[in-house]
C-alpha cells in the first residue's frame, strides 16, 4: 500500500515538473552546451564549420579590440554601480519616513525603471543632441559651452553611464528602502537616549545593518549593467571610434551584424557566461549569508 | 531656525530637484511629440508647442505597420505570461508538496537556469530556430521564455506556506491534482502570482534585444522594435514623430504603473530579494 503511494507520488511529481524541465533543457542548457561546441569552430552559417580548437579564444584574447571592449564594459559597469548605489542609498535615507510626499517622490523616481530602454534611449539621444538638445540649451543658460555628449570619444561612455543611472536609480532606492524597514526602530531610540548624532546613528546602526543588502545590490547591479545592450545599440552603436563598444554589443556585432562569425561570437558568449556565473555564485553566497544573518 | 528644520528643507529641495530631473524628460517628450518639424529644431527651444499637432501621432502610426506591432506585443507578452504561470504552478506544486526521488536536485537545476541570460542563448537558439524554419513566427519569441526560473521559485515559496491540511481536505473531497493546483493553491498564492505577473508583463512588453535578434522581417516584430525603427527611416531629425512613437511604448506602462504602483514596486523588490 505504502510503496504504491510512493510510486504514484513519484509518477505525479515527474509528470508535473517535466514540462518545465524540458523547456529548460531545450532553451537554456542545450544552448549553453551548443555555444561551447560552436566556440571551437569557425563557421559563417553558409559553408560547413571548420574545427579550430581553442583558436577563437586565442584570437579573441590577443585582439586589442576585444581588450578595449572589456575595458569599456568594466568602466561602464563600475560607473553605473557607483552612481546608482550611492544615489539610491541617499534617496532611500531621505524617503525613509513614511509620508504622502515620500510615496509621491518614490513613484516619480521609480517610474523610469519600468519604462522601455528603447524609449529612454531615443529620448536621450534627442535631449543630448549637440546642436538642438535640451541639455546643451540648459548649459547655455548658465553660460557653459555646449558638450558633444555622444560624439566625443572621451565623453560618450560617461554619457551612457549617466543615462543608465537616470533610468535605474529607482531600483536600488526601492531595495534600500525595503532594507531600511527591516531595521528595528528601538535601536535608534536607544541610540537617541545615549545622545547619538544623526551621523553616528547612520555610521553605527544603519550602515552595518544594511551591509548585506548593499553587497547584494552591488552584485545585482553589476550583473545588470554587464548585460547592457539596448542603450548602446540605440544611442551610439559602439561609437565614436569604439568608445562605447561593450561586451554584449560586441557579441551581437560578431554574430549578426556585418558577417556571421558564429565561432568567434560563441567564444565571447562562453567568456561572458563565465563572468556572469562567477558574479551569480557570489550573489548566491551573499544571499545565503543574509538569510542566516537576519 | 534650528538645525533639524534646516536639514528638512535641504532634503526637500534635493528631492524636488531630483524628482524633476527624473520626470521632466517625459514631459519634454510629450511636448515634443506635439510640435511641428520647424518648432522641434528651433534653438532656443520652446517648452510648450505653439499649436498641438495631434496629427504627429497619426504620422507615426502610419510610418510602419503599427497595428501589427501592437498586436504582436500583446500576443507575445500575454502568451509568455500564460504559459509561464501554467507551467510554474504545476512545477511549484511538485517541488513544494510532493516527495519524489531527485526532487531537490531538479529544483537546483531550475535555480541554475536563473543565471543563464538571453544574451548567452541567442546565437544557438537563432541557429536552432532557423534550421526548423521558425524564424519570423511567434515560436522563437515565446518558447524560450515559456518557463521562468524566477516564477517557479517564487510560486514554490508561496505554495510552501499553504498547509498540507488544505490539500488533504481537498483530496478527501475527490479533487484532482490539477484542480487542487489551479482552483485551490493558485488563488491562495494570489499576491505572489500577481506580483510575478506584473514583473513578467513589464519585462516582455519592453523587451528589445530578443525580438531584435529573433526576427528578420516585420511579421512578428513588437512595438519597441517598431519605434526604434522610426529613427532609422526617413531623413533628418524627425524627432516629433519619433517622440510620438515613443509615447506608444511608454504610456501603456505608465498607466499600468499609475494604477498598481505599490504592487509593482513590491514585485520588483520581491523578484530580486527572493
Amino acid at each position: 500500500m505504502r510503496t504504491r503511494r510512493i510510486a504514484r507520488d513519484t509518477l505525479l511529481g515527474y509528470a508535473l515538473v517535466i514540462p518545465t524541465l524540458s523547456v529548460f533543457a531545450i532553451f537554456f542548457i542545450y544552448p549553453l552546451v551548443y555555444s561551447l561546441i560552436l566556440s571551437l569552430y569557425e563557421w559563417d552559417m553558409l559553408s560547413p564549420p571548420f574545427y579550430v580548437g581553442l583558436g577563437n579564444y586565442v584570437e579573441m584574447f590577443a585582439s586589442r579590440f576585444f581588450f578595449q571592449t572589456l575595458v569599456n564594459s568594466v568602466n561602464y559597469t563600475v560607473g553605473v554601480l557607483v552612481l546608482a548605489l550611492n544615489l539610491g542609498l541617499v534617496l532611500a535615507l531621505m524617503l525613509n519616513k513614511p509620508s504622502k510626499h515620500s510615496a509621491f517622490f518614490q513613484a516619480c523616481i521609480f517610474s523610469s525603471y519600468i519604462i522601455s530602454w528603447v524609449a529612454v534611449a531615443l529620448l536621450w539621444v534627442w535631449m543630448l543632441d549637440s546642436q538642438y538638445g535640451l541639455v546643451n540649451f540648459a548649459l547655455s543658460l548658465i553660460r557653459l559651452s555646449p558638450v558633444d555628449w555622444l560624439g566625443d570619444v572621451k565623453i560618450a561612455l560617461s554619457s551612457l553611464v549617466l543615462v543608465s543611472t537616470w533610468k535605474i536609480v529607482g531600483y536600488p532606492m526601492v531595495i534600500f528602502l525595503a532594507g531600511l524597514r527591516t531595521i528595528p526602530a528601538d535601536l535608534y531610540q536607544a541610540a537617541e537616549i545615549d545622545g547619538a548624532s544623526n551621523w553616528q546613528k547612520f555610521r553605527f546602526i544603519t550602515w552595518p545593518l544594511l551591509s548585506p543588502i548593499t553587497l547584494f545590490l552591488m552584485i545585482t547591479l553589476m550583473i545588470m549593467s554587464f548585460q547592457a545592450f539596448d542603450i548602446v545599440r540605440l544611442m551610439t552603436q559602439g561609437g565614436p571610434y569604439y568608445a562605447t563598444e561593450i561586451f554584449v554589443y560586441y557579441i551581437y556585432e560578431t554574430a549578426f551584424l556585418y558577417s556571421f562569425q558564429i565561432g568567434s561570437a560563441s567564444a565571447a558568449v562562453v567568456v561572458f557566461f563565465l563572468i556572469i556565473f562567477v558574479l551569480a555564485t557570489l550573489q548566491w553566497k551573499v544571499l545565503r549569508k543574509k538569510v542566516h544573518y537576519l | 531656525m534650528n538645525r533639524a528644520r534646516l536639514l528638512g528643507i535641504v532634503v526637500l529641495v534635493f528631492l524636488t530637484t531630483f524628482a524633476l530631473i527624473e520626470v521632466f524628460p517625459y514631459l519634454w517628450m510629450a511636448m515634443g511629440s506635439l510640435k511641428s518639424l520647424k518648432e522641434i529644431n528651433r534653438f532656443p527651444p520652446t517648452i510648450f508647442p505653439s499649436s498641438f499637432l495631434w496629427e504627429n501621432y497619426v504620422k507615426a502610426w502610419q510610418s510602419g505597420p503599427f497595428p501589427r506591432y501592437f498586436l504582436n506585443s500583446f500576443i507575445v507578452t500575454f502568451s509568455i505570461l500564460g504559459i509561464q504561470l501554467f507551467l510554474a504552478c504545476m512545477a511549484a506544486y511538485a517541488f513544494s508538496k510532493i516527495r519524489f526521488p531527485g526532487r531537490d536536485f531538479l529544483f537546483y537545476v531550475v535555480i541554475m537556469c536563473l543565471i543563464v541570460p538571453p544574451q548567452v542563448r541567442f546565437v544557438p537558439l537563432f541557429i536552432m530556430f532557423s534550421k526548423v524554419n521558425l524564424i519570423n513566427t511567434y515560436f522563437p519569441l515565446v518558447l524560450p521564455y515559456a518557463t521562468s526560473a524566477l516564477g517557479t521559485f517564487l510560486i514554490r515559496q508561496a505554495f510552501m506556506d499553504i498547509s498540507d491540511d488544505t490539500i488533504a481536505a481537498a483530496k478527501m473531497d475527490g479533487a484532482s491534482t490539477l484542480r487542487i493546483i489551479f482552483r485551490i493553491m493558485a488563488p491562495m498564492a494570489k499576491p505572489t502570482i500577481v506580483a510575478f505577473s506584473l514583473f513578467s508583463i513589464v519585462y516582455h512588453w519592453n523587451e528589445y534585444f530578443w525580438p531584435l535578434v529573433m526576427t528578420t522581417d516585420e511579421t512578428v516584430r513588437t512595438l519597441p522594435l517598431g519605434v526604434a525603427m522610426l529613427r532609422e527611416q526617413g531623413t533628418g531629425a524627425r524627432w516629433h514623430i519619433i517622440m510620438a512613437g515613443n509615447m506608444f511604448v511608454v504610456v501603456p506602462m505608465l498607466v499600468v504603473f499609475a494604477f498598481v504602483q505599490r504592487t509593482i514596486m513590491r514585485s520588483f523588490t520581491m523578484a530580486t530579494m527572493k
